[in-house]
């Protein structure tokens, strides 16, 4: 116990002493704290801002109401792993014992699918110690700011008519099914959905991705952004893929934690960001220097 | 050496000889009534669709003609691609539903075209002797048989394959149907009132047992031969792998989510060949359950699920109030929500804040 933890200061230590080599270093050269570990192929972007459609439901005067578009700034380079997590790299984390057996259909070269929320969060806690770095799923506003034009978001009704809820029901079943988007259950290889203009892959595929961010249920004022109340559910987590939706987080199979009407995600997987965030950096440093001494 | 269909074929034969002896005489009785009655020739419409009716009979009886071809081939049965050793009536899970008047008579040409493996029957439980017609229908691949009934009671009826041996097989592999005997006066309520329909839904409720190979992944098999032990054994667990309506998860879903509008009356048939269900439409209600499928019995109203028995169909009627996304489900909610027994209906129109409003919407717990 005590010598690996030694390591994992001694790496800690490097990090800060040369930050910016370290995030240099992205595409997958660096050496892990633990050879059985491989590195994931990271994709750097450089901070920007964006229009982002909100995650969560709305509701303005009682009614629904469309997610307002919100300028979101990306204030540091944004380290994210260009794959999602593969299904082998996640049997290291479960023969390591950190991690739960995945309801995973194929093996091999795949991206890990049947994971929950809270698996995807004990693989980035393993994952974290195992290469003696910070690594955390990433927030909605992340995973969209990556997933440039591949972002769609939420299907939204059409047509919101406040004297006739059934319109909005109506219009975005409409809408599903208009995207005629069929099912694909299948996980394949790692790429097979191409790269985006950032140069992230395999985004809106067939693996829909945890994000760290919580379900909100927000009214908004007369304005229609302004927020006059905001309710978080932290047991409901967003999920980001071809559309955005949201599930509890101990759901491993979509189809069974969606709606009873709705368009299911094929398959729940991840990928997660590199945290190179002055608060981590700190951290680090303190854990660092205290194990150390 | 015989040949496996060689084999089949003796079988076959075996058995229509022992059903011929008593069948005869009943059909030289009925010939000489049937002769001068009407024709009609009717083409078959896949579910969840019914062909074009009358609901009031107009004219007296006459004899009603239907031709199914029975294809046996791979069925998608779910969106993982699960292929099920499919057998059906016309191509199509459930069979299509046949529509006559009490009094008719129903003649229907069954065909088994040489390409199949199996031989076939139909046991129309709408039908009297001879194992519902079971027993004088048997056809080997390369064979067809032509039966008529007369349509003596009226409600919905299964129909479904019955082969010696082989019976729950057939009918789990897909091969089950639906025949609608109207009275000739049409529905009536409990009040004796006329009832009309502005659309009629066919749901064919269907359970499958897919074996599984050793990591749990669904089979699939060359032959319906090769799929037979393995299925009777996963058949005999009772437990099935899908129960499905209209033949696959999501048939009755999405694109093809039933329709109606405001203020419609509909009637839902819903069948289940082999084991009991419970439909249930979710945010509605059958103003008219005919339960058992037999219209000489007055239907219960304001039903909020209705028990369908294994083995029979039953007819509910509904006139649409509120527009919006409707659920129809086995309200068995694990074989809706897991198995599949789930479909949809979008309905148009008006909004009726009398029937329902949400008067505040969702807010943060109110404090003093």
């Amino acid at each position: 116990m005590k010598p690996t933890t030694t390591k994992l200061a001694g790496v800690a230590l490097v990090a800060l002493a040369i930050p910016t080599a370290l995030i240099g270093l992205s595409q997958g050269m660096q050496l892990p704290a633990d050879p059985r570990v491989r590195m994931a192929e990271t994709v750097r972007i450089e901070p920007g801002s964006f229009t982002h459609m909100q995650p969560g439901e709305f509701l303005q005067d009682s009614r629904p109401a469309a997610a307002p578009r919100v300028p979101v700034r990306i204030r540091r380079p944004l380290e994210i792993m260009k794959y999602q997590v593969r299904l082998d790299d996640y049997a290291r984390c479960v023969a390591a014992g950190a991690c739960k057996p995945a309801d995973a259909r194929e093996a091999g070269e795949v991206p890990v699918t049947g994971v929950s929320y809270r698996d995807a969060l004990a693989y980035a806690k393993w994952y974290s110690e195992a290469t003696g770095e910070d690594w955390r799923l990433p927030t909605d506003e992340e995973w969209a700011f990556a997933a440039g034009s591949r972002f769609r978001g939420d299907i939204e009704p059409l047509e919101v008519d406040t004297a006739n809820p059934a319109r909005g029901w109506l219009s975005s079943y409409r809408r599903e099914v208009d995207l005629a988007r069929k099912p694909d259950p299948q996980p394949k290889p790692a790429g097979s959905f191409g790269v985006n203009e950032k140069g992230v892959a395999d985004l809106a595929g067939n693996i829909w991705e945890w994000t760290s961010s919580c379900y909100m249920r927000v009214t908004l004022g007369p304005d229609g952004k302004a927020i006059e109340s905001a309710i978080e559910n932290c047991g409901v987590r967003v999920v980001q893929g071809f559309h955005r939706t949201y599930m509890s987080n101990f759901i491993r199979d979509g189809k069974s934690g969606g709606c009873a009407v709705g368009l299911p995600p094929d398959n729940l997987g991840f990928r997660l960001v590199r945290d190179n965030s002055l608060g981590m950096r700190m951290a680090r440093w303190f854990r660092g220097g205290w194990i150390a001494s | 050496m015989l040949t496996r269909r060689e084999a089949l074929i003796g079988a076959a034969w075996a058995a229509a000889a022992a059903a011929a002896i008593p069948a005869t005489p009943v059909m030289a009785e009925v010939k000489a009534d049937v002769g001068a009655l009407p024709r009609q020739k009717v083409s078959l419409v896949a579910p969840p669709f019914v062909h074009d009716h009358e609901q009031v009979a107009t004219g007296g009886p006459k004899i009603v003609e239907f031709t199914m071809k029975i294809e046996e081939k791979p069925v998608v049965i779910d969106d993982e691609g699960t292929a099920l050793r499919g057998m059906t009536f016309n191509g199509s899970i459930p069979g299509p539903m046949m529509v006559v008047h009490e009094g008719d008579y129903l003649e229907l040409t069954l065909v088994n075209p040489e390409t199949n493996e199996m031989p076939h029957n139909i046991d129309f439980h709408a039908a009297t002797g001879a194992l519902g017609g079971g027993a004088l229908t048997h056809i080997n691949p390369g064979e067809q048989v032509t039966l008529r009934f007369k349509a003596t009671r009226s409600g919905t009826f299964v129909y479904h394959c019955a082969p010696e041996g082989m019976i729950p097989w057939h009918v789990v592999s897909g091969m089950s149907g639906t025949v609608m005997v109207l009275p000739r006066g049409g529905l009536k309520n409990d009040k004796g009132e006329p009832v009309r329909y502005d659309r009629i839904y066919y749901v064919g409720e269907n359970e499958f047992y897919i074996p599984r190979d050793e990591a749990g992944n669904f089979k699939t098999y060359e032959s319906l031969g090769e799929s037979y032990d393995d299925t009777l054994a996963v058949m005999r667990g009772l437990v099935p792998t899908h129960v499905v309506f209209n033949g696959k998860v999501g048939a009755l879903t999405g694109e093809n989510a039933m329709k109606a509008k405001v203020g419609e009356t509909v009637l839902i048939v819903h069948s289940q060949a082999n084991r009991d269900t419970r439909p249930h439409l979710i945010g509605g209600h059958g103003d008219y359950v005919w339960e058992e499928g037999k219209f000489a019995n007055p239907p219960a109203k304001d039903l909020e699920t209705w028990f369908v028995r294994g083995g029979s169909a039953a007819a509910a009627l509904y006139t649409f109030l509120q527009p919006g996304v409707y659920a129809y489900v086995n309200h068995n909610l694990i074989e809706a929500a897991e198995l599949g027994a789930t479909a949809h209906f979008t309905v148009e129109g008006e909004w009726n804040d009398d029937l329902m409003t949400q008067v505040d919407a969702p807010r943060p717990i109110a404090t003093n």
